[in-house]
């Protein structure tokens, strides 16, 4: 760069500014996230000012009205077609109000709701000194195993704070796909990360594992958040912007303004193609695809399984939201070379997990290996690059949500004295003690195994016939070669719950509150109906197809 | 809109099982009758199917099509021809003796658990593996038949591995290891075969833009979808795999013998008489009318891999200790004569082959069901540990015999017919395929009259010295299949008027004619 390149940059930032126009916000249209941002820094000040007996009620009160609410708006917005005709961009072309938002930010509230259910269940572990105890430790800051642990539980105190952390959890995973340039995606991808990585610590039983569960997953997290940075760094360089609808317009060559400041990197394709890896790299972290998955099955084993289950489902939409908007929307002129990246990755994505899964012991290490391979899935859709492979993932990750939160919040169920009892030999004969229960969770895994009549199905096979029309028929054979191998460890549970005769010291089946009921009837009945008759869905999937640029 | 026949008959123990599963745990016995009663009722309705079928209309009747998912194509669609018409008349009748015959299979172990409902279940998961085989010879949108072919899989599954024969001579721990090692065998086997016809599937649909058997066939019929040879071979293969895992043909065979040697008799009649033949129904309604080309360049390696099934099953049957498995094998070298038939592209053969799959669902049935009487009178499989039964136990040792006798075919019953048409319709085209495929009927007589003489003649085993004969129940199970048997052999009539004209569709879809008598060529 010219001596005199540099020197611009400082006399154009030293002009006088004579006016700063107000920004215009969409109050309207940003409503969803409002709302429920507003809401957690309401359940914040109720953590400082509601007495702490009442404060369980006042929080739920208020997620369960902001959720709802945030909902509303969300149909709201999609009926008065923000969805479709009225499709554009909100906040100073920060956000996107499209179609695949509108939907996936529905998505994200429902599972959400739903999570929300698991997360104030308060009848699975026995009582604590009189006081009915939720999933999450007595006071976070006790040291394990200490005295101020045992002081905390004995006074009865619980974590109320998870509400407002799910809340901001939500707020932020409700912009992340709807970011419109590359700062909001990034500030969006901290605002929920951050509450996500509290929340994995928080687990009542076996601390130090989910402490242990809860570094892994920030350090990583913080990885991959500082090679997104870095990629956005790089592609500012490149396009001298972060707007996604800039740097589409710089990549296919049309744009109209070059910045003098960044003319000598402007087009430099180095940038470009590096910056894209690195950013498409950090979103790929978050759906935990391979090779960036190593943290998914430690941080679901050792989570509260009610978190393990919300972020399962909802970190998926969101993330997988982003990565479509980013690739379709920005850098759609760049896919000749990032196809086959990402076809290797699909490819490796489904048969590594699916393969993994097969020597797991554990319940929750197996659901998280399976939701490796489900990534691998989408991540097929995502890769037809037609508008039937958006509104393919878009339905698949509606269904694949319900399914798994259904499938966290039965293992939450199943205990022994110490807990969860998670490890499979555990499971053996739940068939013949508890019908009920285990013929939902095996309703469950054959929807993640993909078996006819049930959401897993439908939804694999929108994305598959997506991919095959979209010219990606080897990823179609490898995905049904990695749903055999899946199949196989599905089946090997159903085989253990129903065939095995139960061990005298096997675990008891806790009778849930209704909470926990709705949260598990809410996926049974998802994964029915969207197995025998998607097309409802499947036209708002549709309709939602197009992204606004 | 008419009155849904089609539907009805298949929503019926579809309805059915689901009220059975619903009978509180104390009231087992309700829970059998309601199934009976289903069952008969679901009878009833394949019988107005059989009458109201005109034989000389149009190809497919009784159709019924419904917009159900516009985004993947697919319709709800309906519809019988000859074929699917005859093998819905022989699954509605089978299911209610399997019903009878498995009366007291799945009764509990264990009183007072009260969550535990086994009984329920067992009869439950029968009523829906037939609403789902039925609506599976209905289907005539490939979509909707690929939804139930898989499905199918999971009652079946649980039939498999969650009930199996009470008495076993290893003892209940190494009984259920083998019944699970048998049901995730029958599971993994035919969720492969399914998963690659689902890549053909999608590879189909990418070709076609629907899922219309009609509207495909009719398509390539006048030329308007025009598949580049590859794809079509490649797409063919994806459904003939699926369909070759379920009927079985050899090599896929394996799961067969485990899966029918560790379910319960009536599960195993379930199995190989109602089950498989969707696998080959769905080689003549799918592989040849879709795929016609296809079909014929695949015909050399089919045919050999038919008359390898036929002779090798033959040959393994003869060598087998366990009664069940025995039948098994018999089986495998039965569904090689019908692969073979449906394969030798003759009109003879193709009727003898669908014959063959409603007369192998009656004797079979007959076969191992007599044979499940015996079973539960010992609490052993094994052949050696019989003797002298005819002695004891005449009644049951006759209708084994004439079981056993229909399973070689002797003349006078109704396999005979379906045989003799397949080996002419065979001899036809490839005279060296037919006669080596005769030496599976010398085997069949082998493995038959082995059988039979080991268990039934000499003198009385000890242990078997006080066994009753048939009780009523039993009677009542084996004895009209037994007059079918007899009635199909000598005025088979009926069912082939019903056939023909289907198959005559099926050969004019690939294009086949009849090889023309030399004689007649020569003038």
């Amino acid at each position: 760069m010219s001596a005199s390149a540099v020197h611009s940059l400082w006399t154009t930032a030293a002009d006088p500014i004579s006016k700063i126009d107000a920004p215009k916000i969409e109050y309207g249209q940003l409503s969803p996230t409002l709302i429920v941002i507003g809401a957690a820094i309401v359940g914040i000040l109720v953590e400082a000012f509601v007495p702490r007996k009442s404060r369980y009620y006042v929080q739920m009160f208020v997620s369960v009205v902001a959720l709802t609410a945030a909902f509303a708006a969300v149909v709201g917005l999609a009926t008065s077609g923000y969805g479709t005709t009225k499709a554009g961009i909100a906040a100073m072309g920060a956000i996107a109000v499209d179609g695949p938002a509108l939907f996936l930010q529905g998505t994200i509230l429902l599972a959400g709701l739903v999570g929300l259910f698991t997360f104030a269940e308060r009848r699975l572990d026995p009582e604590a000194h009189g006081n009915r105890v939720d999933s999450f430790a007595a006071q976070a800051a006790s040291v394990p195993g200490s005295d101020s642990e045992q002081a905390a539980v004995k006074a009865g105190f619980t974590t109320t704070e998870v509400f407002p952390l799910l809340l901001f959890a939500i707020g932020g995973m409700l912009i992340f796909p709807s970011a419109n340039d590359l700062l909001t995606l990034f500030v969006a991808l901290e605002v929920f990360s951050l509450p996500l990585y509290l929340l994995c610590a928080l687990a009542r039983r076996k601390r130090l594992m989910s402490q242990e569960a809860a570094v892994k997953y920030f350090l990583l997290g913080a990885f991959a958040s500082a090679f997104t940075l870095f990629g956005i760094a790089l592609l500012y360089g490149y396009a001298g912007s972060v707007s996604y609808g800039t740097i589409a317009q710089v990549v296919d060559g049309t744009v109209k303004d070059v910045n003098p400041a960044l003319a000598d990197t402007m087009g430099n394709d180095v940038l470009l193609l590096i910056g894209a890896a690195m950013i498409v790299m950090g979103l790929l972290f978050k759906v935990g695809a391979v090779p960036f998955h190593m943290w998914t099955p430690d941080v679901y084993q050792g989570a509260p399984t009610p978190v393990t289950g919300f972020m399962a489902a909802a970190t998926k939409v969101a993330a997988f939201g982003a990565l479509l908007r980013l690739l379709y929307v920005v850098l759609p002129g760049l896919r000749w070379d990032w196809r086959p990246v990402m076809m290797g990755i699909a490819v490796v994505t489904m048969l590594g997990g699916a393969v993994v899964a097969i020597t797991q012991t554990d319940i929750k290490r197996l659901l998280a290996y399976s939701s490796i391979a489900h990534a691998g899935f989408i991540l097929a859709g995502v890769i037809a690059m037609t508008p039937d492979g958006v509104s393919s993932v878009l339905f698949y990750l509606g269904a694949y949500s319900f399914v798994t939160i259904g499938a966290f919040a039965v293992v939450t169920l199943v205990r022994d004295a110490g807990g969860e009892a998670t490890h499979l030999s555990k499971w053996a004969g739940l068939g013949r003690r508890s019908p009920l229960v285990a013929a939902v969770f095996a309703v469950f895994l054959l929807a993640f195994a993909g078996i006819p009549l049930t959401s897993g199905f439908a939804g694999k096979f929108a994305v598959f016939k997506a991919a095959a029309e979209g010219g990606a028929g080897t990823l179609v054979v490898v995905g049904v070669i990695s749903s055999a191998i899946a199949a196989f460890f599905y089946i090997r549970v159903i085989v253990l719950m129903f065939f095995s005769e139960p061990r005298p010291d096997g675990p008891t089946v806790a009778v849930p509150s209704p909470l926990t009921m709705t949260a598990i009837g809410v996926g049974v009945a998802v994964t029915v109906v969207l197995g025998v008759a998607p097309q409802y869905f499947l036209d708002l999937a549709n309709q939602a197809g197009v992204f606004v640029r | 809109m008419s009155f849904p026949l089609l539907t009805a008959t298949a929503a019926l123990p579809a309805l059915g099982a689901i009220a059975t599963a619903a009978v509180p745990a104390a009231r087992r016995t309700m829970a059998k009758w309601l199934a009976l009663i289903v069952s008969l009722a679901t009878l009833v309705l394949a019988a107005i199917v059989l009458v109201r079928f005109d034989p000389a209309g149009d190809r497919y009747q009784l159709t019924e099509s419904r917009a159900w998912i516009a985004d993947f194509g697919v319709r709800y669609e309906l519809g019988v021809d000859g074929i699917a018409v005859a093998l819905i008349a022989l699954t509605a009748l089978l299911i209610p003796f399997v019903i009878l015959a498995g009366w007291h299979d799945a009764d509990p172990l264990e009183t007072g658990n009260t969550r535990w409902r086994p009984t329920q279940g067992f009869f439950a998961l029968i009523l829906a593996v037939e609403a789902m085989v039925i609506i599976s010879f209905e289907a005539t949108d490939v979509f909707l038949f690929y939804i139930f072919f898989e499905a199918m899989l999971i009652p079946m599954y649980f039939l498999i591995g969650g009930f199996g024969d009470r008495a076993h001579e290893h003892g209940e721990e190494t009984a259920s290891t083998q019944r699970s090692y048998a049901a995730v065998k029958f599971l993994l086997y035919n969720l492969v075969g399914g998963l690659i016809m689902l890549a053909a599937v999608i590879g189909l649909y990418v070709v076609a833009g629907n899922f219309s058997l009609t509207e495909i066939a009719e398509a390539r019929a006048n030329g308007s979808l025009d598949m580049a040879t590859n794809t079509e071979r490649w797409l063919f293969l994806g459904f003939f795999f699926a369909f070759a895992v379920k009927a079985p043909l050899w090599p896929l065979h394996t799961w067969l013998p485990n899966a029918m040697g560790e379910a319960t008799t009536p599960v195993a009649v379930l199995i190989t008489a109602v089950v498989d033949k969707v696998g080959t129904f769905a080689m003549l309604r799918f592989c040849l009318q879709l795929f016609p080309e296809a079909s014929k360049w695949a015909t050399p390696v089919i045919l050999v891999l038919a008359l390898i099934s036929i002779i090798y099953g033959a040959l393994l049957a003869v060598g087998q200790r366990d009664i069940k498995r025995l039948v098994a094998y018999a089986s495998i070298s039965h569904f090689g004569f019908i692969i073979l038939g449906i394969f030798a592209m003759t009109s003879q053969g193709q009727s003898g082959a669908t014959l063959y799959m409603v007369n192998h669902g009656i004797s079979t049935a007959a076969l191992m069901l007599v044979a499940g009487f015996l079973i539960s009178r010992r609490g052993s499989r094994l052949i050696a540990d019989y003797g002298g039964v005819q002695k004891v136990a005449p009644v049951l040792a006759g209708t084994f015999l004439i079981g056993g006798l229909a399973t070689l075919s002797l003349p006078g019953l109704a396999p005979f017919v379906s045989e003799f048409l397949v080996l002419v319709g065979t001899y036809a085209r490839y005279p060296v395929v037919g006669i080596i495929a005769t030496f599976g009927i010398v085997l069949a007589a082998l493995y038959v009259l082995v059988l039979y003489q080991r268990t039934m003649t000499g003198p009385v085993k000890p242990e078997v010295a006080e066994m009753p004969d048939l009780r009523v129940r039993e009677l009542v199970v084996v004895t009209p299949l037994i007059v079918l048997l007899i009635f199909l052999g000598v005025y088979p009539k009926p069912l082939t008027d019903i056939v023909n004209p289907a198959v005559k569709q099926t050969m004019s879809d690939v294009q086949k004619k009849d090889p023309q008598p030399e004689v007649e060529a020569a003038k």
